[in-house]
């Protein structure tokens, strides 16, 4: 088993055990969602208009929840010490850490979201491409927000701080995102959308390694 | 030009200069804030020498053309998991840096067992006292071997039976032609070894 498999079944593994973080979530994500209908109203145009916006917002709000401990407690324990001087490169562990906070926190939230999806009424034809922009989407924000657990790893209350971050570099996921699933919805091409999306996760996967790479080195000194 | 050490707009030591060779260790002395610490994590990498430079083999640290140090680094926190188990913690670390070398499960054992804490193996971590969960960082030192181990206040929380344990630890690693660094304020029996004194900046 490599050192980076290594890392990602160990974070799985810890998950699991601890258990509330993912469910944590989901619970986030299934409440926000359905305080909509009581907001709005029930009147089904409206919410069936709305609904994957408010998908997303939602979703980009629920994987922020535990963005904080994405590196903290191997920060405070003294793990991020031992995995700088590990055989990854921390770039690869940044990304190994990512893969298991998505498969944690940003599946769930994938295989969740269909059944939110008919809550709000949203139109039948746009639940193919909401899915397939969420399973784009969700590996981006656990990226991006990478950057943002990184370089608040070290201060006392960087929950906050990592919100205030992050949320301005979700802006253009939530864009093509909803942009995607209105497409669809209106009988419009959603494939540009989910191009653009690809091409952003592509990008994101060397960029925000690097950047929360060098966010946890200062970090850690 | 030795090395010295800026933190937060401090000179922390300046001019320090040592060597050692295989099979060599190296006492560092000091007083608190004395750059200890701080010298055995510039040596580990996690920060950046104001001046000076460190060499390997005669190479510098990170010439990428030559086989870079192997470095087993126990700071003052011991890097457990409180929900794993004290085998699973230890397999892991053991996992990590050695991936697909040799057998883990066997050395993980053989580690625990040589740290007296074998017995512990499927205890939670959560459930261990300090000196426990010291002794399981250490066991690293076992399962995933290093040339160079940097030791940082290593006998904190340990009893003495313990202490005697690291020492005849240290002696059998520089046996085999390691090299130890060692941060501390306790006694430490460990015979012909150099001693460094830091003491501030000149």
């Amino acid at each position: 088993m490599t050192a980076f498999w290594c890392l990602v079944r160990r974070d799985l593994l810890l998950a699991f055990r601890r258990g509330g973080d993912s469910v944590n979530v989901m619970i986030f994500f299934l409440l926000t969602v359905t305080l909509f209908p009581f907001g709005v109203g029930p009147e089904q145009a409206i919410l069936m208009r709305i609904a994957p916006g408010v998908i997303w917002v939602a979703a980009l709000l629920a994987a922020m929840l535990s963005l904080d401990r994405l590196f903290r407690d191997d920060f405070e324990d003294g793990s991020l010490d031992l995995m700088i001087l590990g055989p990854l490169p921390l770039e690869i562990t940044v990304l190994a850490k990512c893969l298991a906070h998505w498969l944690t926190t940003g599946l769930p939230l994938v295989i969740v979201s269909p059944l939110l999806a008919v809550l709000l009424a949203m139109d039948g034809e746009g639940f193919a491409t909401l899915i397939g922009t969420m399973l784009l989407g969700t590996p981006l924000l656990s990226l991006i927000g990478a950057i943002g657990a990184g370089l608040t790893v070290s201060l006392r209350g960087g929950g906050v701080l990592i919100s205030l971050l992050v949320l301005p570099l979700y802006i253009p996921v939530l864009i093509f995102g909803v942009g995607a699933v209105d497409a669809a919805v209106y009988g419009l091409a959603a494939r540009p959308h989910i191009l653009i999306m690809a091409a952003m996760l592509i990008a994101a996967l060397p960029l925000c390694s690097w950047a929360s790479a060098a966010a946890l080195r200062l970090s850690t000194e | 030009m030795g090395l010295a050490c800026v933190r937060g707009g401090r000179w922390v030591f300046d001019s320090v200069d040592f060597a050692v060779a295989p099979g060599g260790a190296l006492l560092l002395h000091g007083a608190n804030g004395s750059g200890k610490t701080s010298l055995l994590r510039i040596i580990a990498g996690f920060l950046a020498p104001a001046e000076g430079q460190l060499t390997w083999n005669g190479h510098p640290f990170d010439d990428e053309d030559h086989e870079p140090a192997r470095i087993a680094y126990v700071g003052h926190l011991d890097a457990v998991k409180r929900a794993l188990s004290v085998a699973e913690n230890l397999s892991f670390w053991a996992d990590y840096y050695g991936a697909g070398q040799g057998d883990s499960e066997n050395s993980v054992a053989e580690a625990l067992d040589r740290l007296g804490i074998g017995h512990l193996a499927p205890v939670p971590a959560r459930f261990l006292s300090a000196g426990q969960r010291r002794r399981l960082g250490l066991a690293r030192l076992l399962a995933a071997p290093a040339s160079l181990w940097l030791l940082d206040e290593p006998t904190v929380t340990l009893d003495e039976e313990s202490i005697a344990i690291v020492e005849a630890l240290i002696a059998e690693h520089r046996a085999d032609g390691g090299m130890v660094m060692v941060a501390t304020h306790a006694g430490m029996s460990i015979p012909e070894a150099g001693i460094l004194t830091l003491g501030g900046p000149s």
